[in-house]
């Protein structure tokens, strides 16, 4: 029997993080293509003081999530499975069309599905580290010593900025498919509401999780 | 959708507000304030010369007011003999030479070329007096060691032309001997303002505008401003004076930086500190030079020799400056110029009198320097182009003679006769002439370092950082942000995005498409199952 269930999925704290995020990386990637001269908004100088003071912000939010995810083993949400990984893709490539049925299921304890599990555990791995890293090298390239003379950290500036604009463009083009794929849940916004509110509709085969059983303790 | 839009754009602007709140504008650079305190406070002689007894007759010569001033100052004329400024070379490391001494008396210029030959007229500017042949003149007489030309306060005093390095006839020279003291703008101006023949005409960036200009001509010298002499940064302990011009100096040696007064971090701004590791506060800050009186930029000697009824002429352009003189040939003059931009680590090489032609244009000094050399820094720079006689069989360059007080002496000047002066020049200086002359291209370098403009004038961030036509569009071989990018990439982005979008359009298209055929199936099942229903 088919019945559509408010599960609580998001915590506040995921909320925030997700949202933090979003807007800092679009931020960034405003001003950091602004300094790739590819856009013209706030102009070059103040492009660069904006992108360093975002970057800031990103980074203490990053080491906050990563502690987040550490403390209450949300880590384990990202642990890429092949189970079902097939379906997955296949439903987005055709099921989809047919009108099937998502062939996994969300709840508090398995938020993300094999795809997803996948592709997200690459943005934190890898797309992510790759900015953060290159732009900590890029921020950090020539520093002042005790003694007020410029140190140069030695790294060409070049290899630097290719990787930093490499992981740019990869996280515009997840940001791309990512908003998009929002779409797909239950309805086409049911998936953002969630990420607003915490809970989401989704279609179970059976009772799961009533939301109104939801512990406070689980709302963090 | 909307609501997600509208955080995002939310957040944003709470970004944007807290950069606002936490950046601090109006924050007093004490560094700088206390540098303005420091030279605001200007020097007083602790002696009036005009009281000293030395000094009180008429001095029938140059000389003897020399011999007053070494009756006190008794050992100054030894250090003045040891100095460039008496000297006109200096011995140092010069890359692919080793030591040389080398300075005006051995090198070629852009302009009137080589100071051998045309003494006469060039001592002008040498703190020497009777300088008529550089290589007979005893440089060991310290009777001939010019003390005023330097330490004239009374802006009296000047050297005639071509008189060997004399003053001029009319200077009250009791009246100089008691007026002396430390270096002020008119003693270093006579010379460096108006070396090569006229104001402007060789630096670029150091004028008689100078004497009395506004602080956007220059911040230090500004009469409206500190109003600095050229003294307070080209210091001199025992008369060897501190900064050097790469026209004439070749070695990382005994400069005047910047750095020396306002350190080398002398920004608020710490993206800004860091820049000054590869780049010289003057590519920023001086972000153009020749700002009130035009320079030459270009002077095309085989252009020279044009009479008209056989007469030499001469005619000007739009400004006022002589854009062909028979004597000299044809120039370009400029104004408000934008500097050229180059790597330097201090050290450069010259163009020697006897030097073989190897590449064309000659580069008659050569700033030495790269991205790759991590003691380089990007310097403005005048590049001052033009051609010159070289002989065609030996491949040299050609000193010809130019100056001469009488027609017939093969003076160029005189005679406008190329082989005769060539001919002549290149006897006087020892080296042979084949008879066979042509002209050939030459770029001489000129760092510019004065002029600086107020913090507020300053090149900006975009004018270097950004894709096209910036200032350091023609400098290769490093990574500047916002200039360059990796071609692969971006178009391997660009097509990322491109796809990513055209992928997520048509698989939109393709869910409301099938959504809306799988309706019309659905609705004909329910309408079959109602009919199966019916049946029932």
């Amino acid at each position: 029997m088919m019945t559509t269930n408010r599960i609580y999925i998001y915590k506040r704290f995921e909320r925030f993080w997700h949202w933090t995020q979003a807007a800092l990386i679009i931020f960034l990637a405003i001003t950091g293509f602004e300094i790739h001269d590819s856009i013209h908004i706030f102009g070059f100088q103040k492009a660069v003081q904006f992108h360093n003071f975002a970057a800031i912000a990103l980074i203490i939010l990053i080491a906050f999530a990563i502690f987040w995810h550490l403390a209450f083993d949300e880590w384990k949400q990202y642990i890429p499975t092949q189970k079902k990984l097939v379906e997955q893709i296949k439903y987005y490539l055709f099921g989809m069309f047919k009108g099937e049925k998502h062939p996994t299921e969300k709840n508090a304890l398995q938020k993300l599905n094999p795809l997803q599990r996948l592709i997200y555990l690459g943005f934190k791995l890898f797309m992510v580290p790759v900015v953060v890293i290159s732009g900590l090298l890029y921020m950090f390239d020539k520093t002042i010593d005790a003694n007020g003379i410029v140190v140069s950290s030695g790294i060409k500036l070049e290899n630097i900025a290719v990787w930093h604009t490499f992981g740019a463009f990869l996280l515009i083009g997840f940001l791309i498919v990512h908003v998009y794929m929002t779409t797909t849940g239950h309805t086409y916004t049911s998936n953002i509401k969630a990420m607003f509110t915490g809970y989401e509709d989704v279609e179970t085969e059976e009772h799961v999780e009533k939301a109104s059983e939801e512990t406070e303790s689980n709302k963090i | 959708m909307k609501k997600a839009i509208l955080l995002i754009i939310g957040f944003n602007l709470l970004i944007l507000i807290g950069i606002y709140v936490f950046k601090q504008d109006d924050v007093v650079d004490i560094k700088l304030e206390k540098l303005k305190q420091t030279y605001a406070v200007k020097p007083i002689a602790s002696v009036d010369h005009s009281k000293l007894p030395a000094l009180q007759k008429v001095f029938k010569t140059p000389q003897e007011v020399t011999l007053a001033c070494i009756s006190c100052h008794n050992e100054s004329a030894k250090e003045v003999m040891t100095s460039s400024h008496w000297n006109w070379e200096r011995a140092g490391y010069i890359e692919g030479r080793g030591v040389e001494f080398l300075g005006k008396k051995n090198i070629i210029n852009n302009y009137c070329l080589s100071s051998k030959d045309n003494e006469q007229a060039c001592a002008k500017c040498h703190i020497g007096y009777g300088m008529k042949n550089n290589d007979t003149y005893n440089y060991r007489d310290s009777s001939n060691v010019d003390c005023m030309v330097c330490h004239d306060n009374s802006e009296t005093y000047q050297k005639g032309s071509s008189m060997a390095g004399n003053p001029d006839r009319n200077v009250n020279l009791a009246k100089v001997a008691q007026s002396v003291g430390l270096p002020i703008k008119s003693n270093c101006g006579s010379c460096h303002f108006y070396s090569g023949g006229g104001n402007n005409v060789k630096h670029g960036d150091l004028e008689e505008a100078q004497f009395n200009c506004s602080r956007d001509v220059d911040v230090h010298m500004a009469s409206d401003g500190l109003n600095m002499e050229c003294v307070a940064c080209h210091t001199a302990t025992n008369h060897q004076m501190k900064g050097r011009l790469y026209s004439v100096s070749s070695d990382d040696q005994n400069r005047a930086y910047c750095e020396d007064c306002h350190t080398s971090t002398p920004h608020l701004d710490k993206i800004l500190n860091t820049h000054t590791a590869r780049i010289a506060c003057q590519t920023c800050h001086i972000p153009e030079y020749a700002k009130v009186n035009s320079t030459k930029m270009d002077w095309k000697w085989s252009d020279a020799g044009k009479l008209k009824d056989g007469k030499p002429y001469e005619t000007e352009d739009s400004l006022g400056n002589h854009d062909y003189m028979s004597i000299k040939g044809s120039f370009i003059w400029k104004r408000n110029i934008k500097p050229d931009y180059v790597w330097f680590n201090g050290n450069a090489g010259h163009y020697i009198i006897g030097d073989k032609i190897t590449s064309t244009p000659i580069q008659l000094n050569t700033l030495n320097g790269s991205y790759n050399d991590k003691y380089s820094k990007i310097i403005p720079v005048k590049i001052s182009t033009g051609d010159q006689i070289y002989d065609k069989e030996y491949n040299y360059l050609i000193i010809p003679k130019l100056f001469d007080p009488e027609k017939g002496d093969s003076a160029y000047w005189q005679d406008f006769n190329w082989n005769d002066a060539a001919t002549a020049g290149m006897k006087h200086i020892g080296l042979p002439f084949s008879g066979s002359y042509g002209f050939v291209n030459t770029e001489m370098y000129w760092p510019i370092n004065h002029m600086v403009s107020p913090k507020e004038k300053s090149v900006s961030c975009a004018e270097c950082h950004t894709r096209d036509n910036g200032r350091l569009a023609k400098l290769g071989g490093f990574y500047l942000p916002g200039r360059d990018r990796n071609t692969l990439l971006d178009f391997f982005g660009k097509w990322l995005i491109i796809l990513s979008i055209i992928g997520v359009v048509i698989h939109n298209s393709m869910r409301i498409f099938t959504a809306y055929r799988n309706k019309q199936v659905e609705t004909k099942i329910i309408n079959y199952k109602i009919n199966d229903d019916d049946n029932e």
